[in-house]
C-alpha cells in the first residue's frame, strides 16, 4: 500500500471557551483517493476540511492530535508557512465560488496569482492553460480574460478547482463544491473532479450533506456527527450496510430516483456545539437508544470488511436491519374532474430591460389527492407557474381553472373562497414567516382574514395547527428569528394549512433545508395529502424527491413542458432527450459507476483504515 | 422592552443616549433654571466670565449662559418637527414606490431625482425668499430638503422586503396594500430607516443653525443657538464663550445624534439581516 498523504491522528479543535467543536477523529487518505465527509450542519465537517489547511474560523483553536499532509505537519506552524503549504501541498475548494473569486480580478490573474506565490520561476502562460484545459475551459475562447461575473455558476466553480490545482498539490479539499448549482451542472462538475483524480491522481476531501453525491464521489466515508466520527468505511458498505443508527437514518432520508421508497425523517434536532450529551451523541435522536447510550461514549469498534463504527449496539441493531426498507406507497388517484386545470398559460418576466416569456403554453390538470409534481433547472420557469396559481404572477395568456370556474389573474381579485381553498408554502425558510411577528400571529393571520374567525377562536386554533405539523405548542410565542430552518418551513406549512386548502403549492419547500429536515417535511407532506386530502402542486429540482413524494410530473425546460406523465413512467423509460439527461446527472446512491469514475489500479486500491 | 435598550449596552450607544439626554435637558429644563432673562440686558456688552455670568455677556450684554439655555428648544423642536415632516412624506413615496413596482415607482422616483437636483441650502434659501421667513416655512423647507432622500432609502429596503415570502403570503391572501405595508413590510424595514432618521436629524440640524446662522431663519431677538453664533460671530475675540459655548453644543448633539444611530444600528444589525441560507437553487 502507497504511504498515505493525509495523516489525521486523533484530532481535537475547541471553542476558546472550551467546548469541543470536533473530538478525537483519526483517518488516512491515499493518493488519489476521495474521502467523502457526510453530515448534517452544524456536524463540524467544515470545520474539519479547514483543518487540513491548518486553519480555524475564529474563537476555534486546535486542542489535540496532529494533522499531517503531504508528509508535513500542519498544526502549529505560523501564518508564513501555512501559506506555504496551502495550494502547493493542499488547495481548498469552497462552497459558493461566487462569493470566493474576486470580482474585481480577471480569472486568469486569479489563478496566475496561486501559481506565482508556489512557483515563481514557473511559465505563467502554459500552466495557465494546462490548468484551464484540465478543468475544460479552454483559453482559446478567452476564458482566461473574463471576470467571474462573466461566468456561470458551474464555470466559477472550474475556475476554483483550477486554482486549486494548478500548483499540482496531492491534496485537495473541496467543501460542498456543487451545493446551490443545479443538476446538471453538478453532473459536470462531479465529472470533471473524478477525471481529475484519475489523471492527476489528487487526493481529495469531499464534504457534503448529500449522501448521493459522496456515493458517486468516494471511496471510503466518514459519517460525522457532533464533532466525532461515528461511521467510517468503504462507500459501498457503508451504503448498502450502514451500520450506525444515524447512518442508517441518513441513507432512509436520501430521495432516491432510482429507488423510491417512503421517506424517513429522523426527529429531533442536531445538537450543536456546546450541548453535546455526555453519551453517544446520537442517543437523543435515535429509536434504538438505550439507556446505556446515554451514559457514556461508545468507541469506534471495527466491523467487518475495514468499517469502523460508534454504537454500542450495533451486533443486535444488525440483525434488524433486514426489514428496514419500506417501498413507497402509491395512491390511487380517483380519476374524475379536476381541482386545477391550467390550460396554455403563458407568463411574461418584466422588467425595465426585459421583455420575455418566462412560461410558454403550458398545460396540466390536477386531480383531488393528487400530487403533480414540477420538475425543471433554475430559470426554467417552474416557480413561475407557482406564482400564476397563488395570484402572485398575473398571466399575459392562457386560462386558470379551478374547481370548475375560471379563476382571475391576481389573488386581490379572486373571490374568498378561491383565495381560501389555494394555499403556497414558499422556498426559503429564512424568509418566509415575518421576522417581527410571534409564530402564533403568523398562523393566526389566515384564520382571520380567510376563515373569518374571530381573535379568540384563531387562538385557540393555533395549538391544533402546530401539532398538526408537529411542533410543541410553547413554539407559537417564540419569534422565526428563534426557530431552525426546518421549524420555519412547518410553521410555513402550518400557516398555509390553517386556511383549509384543498390544494397546496409547494414551491421547492425543502431546497434549503438538510436532507434528514427534508426527508421528515416530506413525511409531514405525505402525511398531511392522506388525511387531509389535499392537492399538491410541487415544485422542486431534485428527482429524487419527484420519485418519493409525486403521482405524476412535468418536466420543464426553458418556460415550456417537454415531459409529461405518471412519475413512474417518466422515471423509468423517459421520452424526451432533456428528461434524460436530468435523470442521469441525478445522483443517487446506487450509482452506477462508469469505468471512468474507477480508472484502474484505484479501484483495487486497499481502502485506508482509521487509526 | 429590554429589547429595544439593546444599544445602550454598547458605549457608544450609552454615551450618545446620555449626551442626547443632556441636551433634551438642557433644552427643556433650561428656560425654568436660567438665572437671567434671555433678551433683556445684563450689563457691559461682550464682558468675560464673571460670578453674575459664568460665561460672559454677548454683543448687546445679554448673559450668554441664559441665551444658551434658552436657545436649545428652536433647534430641537425645529429639527425634530422638520425630520418628521420629511419623514411623512418620503415614508409614504418610499413605500408605494417600492411596493407597486408599477409605473407608480418610475413616476415618483423621477419627480424625487428633480428634487435631488437643487443643492439644499439654495433651494431653501429661494423658499424663504419667495415665501418670507416663518418657522412653518422653514420646517416644511427642510422637510422637502429631506424628503426625497428619504424616499430613496425606504424605496430600496421596501423592494427587498417586499419579495420575500411573508409579505406575497399576505398578497396571496389578497390582503390590502396598506395592511400589508403597515403589517408586514414596515416593521422590517425598521432598521435601516430608524438609522437614517438619527442622520436626517442631525442633517436638519445643521441646514436649520446654518439659515440661522445667516439671518434668514429665526430672527432676533430669539434665543437660538446658530443665532447666537451669527450674532455674536465678529466679537469672538472679545467674549470668545458667546460664539464657542453655542458652537460647542451643536457639535455635541450632533455627535450625539450620531452615536446613537449608530449604536442602534449595530444592535439591529443582527436580527435584521437574516441568516445566510446555505444552498437555495431556484
Amino acid at each position: 500500500m502507497e504511504s498515505p498523504v493525509v495523516r489525521v491522528d486523533h484530532l481535537a479543535l475547541a471553542l476558546n471557551t472550551g467546548e469541543p467543536v470536533i473530538d478525537d477523529i483519526s483517518f488516512q487518505i491515499a493518493p488519489g483517493e476521495i474521502l467523502g465527509v457526510v453530515g448534517e450542519s452544524g456536524s463540524g465537517k467544515s470545520t474539519l476540511a479547514l483543518a487540513l489547511l491548518g486553519y480555524t474560523r475564529p474563537g476555534v483553536a486546535f486542542r489535540a492530535g496532529t494533522i499531517a499532509v503531504g508528509g508535513e505537519s500542519v498544526i502549529g506552524r505560523d501564518t508564513r508557512s501555512l501559506r506555504e503549504l496551502r495550494g502547493k501541498v493542499v488547495s481548498y475548494v469552497p462552497q459558493d465560488p461566487g462569493g470566493a473569486l474576486n470580482p474585481s480580478m480577471r480569472v486568469g490573474d486569479a489563478i496566475l496569482d496561486v501559481l506565482r506565490a508556489h512557483r515563481p520561476q514557473a511559465s505563467g502562460d502554459e500552466s495557465l492553460t494546462a490548468a484551464l484545459a484540465r478543468v475544460e475551459l479552454h483559453r482559446d475562447r478567452g476564458f482566461d480574460r473574463r471576470y467571474p461575473h462573466q461566468l456561470s455558476g458551474g464555470q466559477q466553480q472550474r475556475v476554483t478547482i483550477a486554482m486549486a490545482t494548478v500548483c499540482e498539490p496531492p491534496v485537495a479539499v473541496l467543501d460542498e463544491p456543487t451545493t446551490g448549482l443545479d443538476v446538471l451542472t453538478q453532473d459536470r462538475v462531479l465529472a470533471e473532479l473524478l477525471r481529475l483524480r484519475a489523471d492527476e491522481h489528487v487526493a481529495m476531501v469531499y464534504v457534503s450533506h448529500d449522501l448521493a453525491v459522496v456515493a458517486r464521489m468516494a471511496d471510503r466515508i466518514l459519517v460525522m456527527y457532533a464533532g466525532r466520527v461515528l461511521e467510517a468505511g468503504p462507500t459501498s458498505t457503508v451504503l448498502e450496510h450502514p451500520q450506525h443508527p444515524y447512518t442508517r437514518a441518513l441513507v432512509s432520508a436520501i430521495p432516491d430516483v432510482r429507488q423510491p421508497r417512503a421517506l424517513r425523517g429522523i426527529g429531533g434536532v442536531s445538537v450543536g456545539v456546546g450541548d453535546w450529551p455526555p453519551g453517544c451523541p446520537f442517543a437523543p435522536r435515535c429509536e434504538h437508544a438505550q439507556p446505556r447510550c446515554e451514559s457514556s461514549l461508545p468507541s469506534l469498534e471495527a466491523t467487518a470488511g475495514h468499517h469502523d463504527v460508534r454504537c454500542c449496539r450495533w451486533q443486535e441493531l444488525a440483525l434488524e436491519q433486514a426489514q428496514e426498507t419500506s417501498a413507497r406507497t402509491q395512491f390511487g388517484v380517483p380519476s374524475g374532474a379536476a381541482l386545477l386545470e391550467v390550460s396554455r398559460l403563458e407568463a411574461r418576466y418584466q422588467s425595465q430591460q426585459d421583455d420575455r416569456p418566462a412560461v410558454r403554453d403550458v398545460s396540466f390538470a390536477i386531480e383531488p389527492g393528487e400530487c403533480v409534481a414540477l420538475v425543471g433547472e433554475s430559470g426554467s420557469g417552474k416557480s413561475t407557474i407557482a406564482r400564476c396559481i397563488a395570484g402572485l404572477h398575473v398571466p399575459s395568456a392562457g386560462t386558470i381553472t379551478f374547481d370548475g370556474r375560471p379563476v382571475k389573474g391576481a389573488a386581490r381579485v379572486r373571490p374568498l373562497d378561491v383565495r381560501r381553498r389555494i394555499q403556497i408554502v414558499f422556498q426559503n425558510p429564512y424568509q418566509s414567516l415575518n421576522p417581527r411577528q410571534r409564530v402564533h400571529s403568523s398562523i393566526e393571520r389566515p384564520l382571520r382574514i380567510l376563515r373569518r374567525l374571530s381573535q379568540d377562536a384563531a387562538r385557540h386554533e393555533v395549538d391544533g395547527l402546530l401539532e398538526r405539523v408537529r411542533l410543541p405548542a410553547r413554539l407559537a410565542e417564540r419569534f422565526p428569528g428563534e426557530l431552525s430552518g426546518g421549524e420555519r418551513q412547518r410553521v410555513a406549512i402550518a400557516r398555509a394549512l390553517a386556511a383549509k386548502p384543498d390544494l397546496l403549492v409547494c414551491d421547492e419547500v425543502t431546497s434549503a433545508l438538510d436532507v434528514s429536515v427534508q426527508a421528515a417535511v416530506l413525511e409531514l407532506l405525505q402525511e398531511l395529502r392522506v388525511d387531509l386530502h389535499l392537492s399538491m402542486l410541487f415544485i422542486t429540482h431534485n428527482l429524487g424527491v419527484v420519485a418519493c413524494i409525486a403521482d405524476s410530473v412535468l418536466v420543464m425546460d426553458n418556460g415550456s413542458v417537454c415531459e409529461t406523465g405518471p412519475v413512474n413512467a417518466v422515471l423509468n423509460a423517459p421520452a424526451n432527450d432533456y428528461t434524460r439527461r436530468l435523470l442521469n446527472a441525478a445522483p443517487s446512491l446506487s450509482h452506477e459507476r462508469s469505468p471512468v469514475d474507477h480508472p484502474a489500479g484505484l479501484k483495487v486500491t486497499a481502502p485506508v483504515r482509521p487509526l | 422592552m429590554k429589547e429595544r435598550l439593546r444599544f445602550l449596552r454598547r458605549p457608544s450607544g450609552a454615551i450618545g443616549a446620555a449626551i442626547l439626554l443632556f441636551i433634551v435637558a438642557v433644552a427643556v429644563l433650561g428656560p425654568l433654571v436660567a438665572p437671567h432673562s434671555p433678551t433683556q440686558p445684563l450689563g457691559v456688552p461682550l464682558s468675560g466670565p464673571s460670578g453674575a455670568s459664568p460665561l460672559g455677556t454677548d454683543y448687546l450684554g445679554r448673559d450668554v449662559l441664559s441665551r444658551l439655555l434658552y436657545g436649545g428648544r428652536s433647534v430641537l423642536g425645529l429639527a425634530a418637527a422638520a425630520t418628521i415632516l420629511a419623514y411623512v412624506l418620503g415614508l409614504s413615496i418610499g413605500l408605494v414606490a417600492g411596493y407597486t413596482r408599477s409605473l407608480v415607482d418610475p413616476m415618483l422616483m423621477r419627480s424625487v431625482d428633480v428634487m435631488l437636483c437643487f443643492p439644499p441650502l439654495l433651494f431653501l434659501l429661494v423658499l424663504i425668499a419667495g415665501a418670507g421667513s416663518s418657522v412653518a416655512v422653514l420646517i416644511i423647507g427642510v422637510a422637502l430638503v429631506q424628503a426625497p432622500q428619504v424616499s430613496r432609502i425606504v424605496r430600496t429596503a421596501t423592494l427587498e422586503v417586499s419579495v420575500r415570502g411573508y409579505v406575497e403570503a399576505a398578497v396571496a391572501r389578497g390582503e390590502r396594500a396598506p395592511a400589508v405595508l403597515v403589517r408586514e413590510v414596515l416593521p422590517n424595514i425598521l432598521g435601516p430607516v430608524l438609522v437614517d432618521a438619527g442622520l436626517r436629524f442631525t442633517y436638519s440640524i445643521l441646514i436649520i443653525a446654518s439659515v440661522n446662522f445667516l439671518g434668514l431663519g429665526l430672527q432676533p431677538p430669539n434665543s437660538d443657538w446658530a443665532l447666537m453664533i451669527g450674532e455674536n460671530r465678529s466679537y469672538l475675540a472679545v467674549n470668545p464663550w458667546a460664539v464657542l459655548a453655542p458652537a460647542a453644543m451643536i457639535a455635541i448633539l450632533t455627535i450625539g445624534v450620531n452615536l446613537t444611530g449608530d449604536a442602534v444600528a449595530r444592535s439591529l444589525g443582527r436580527s435584521y439581516v437574516p441568516r445566510t441560507v446555505r444552498s437555495v437553487a431556484t
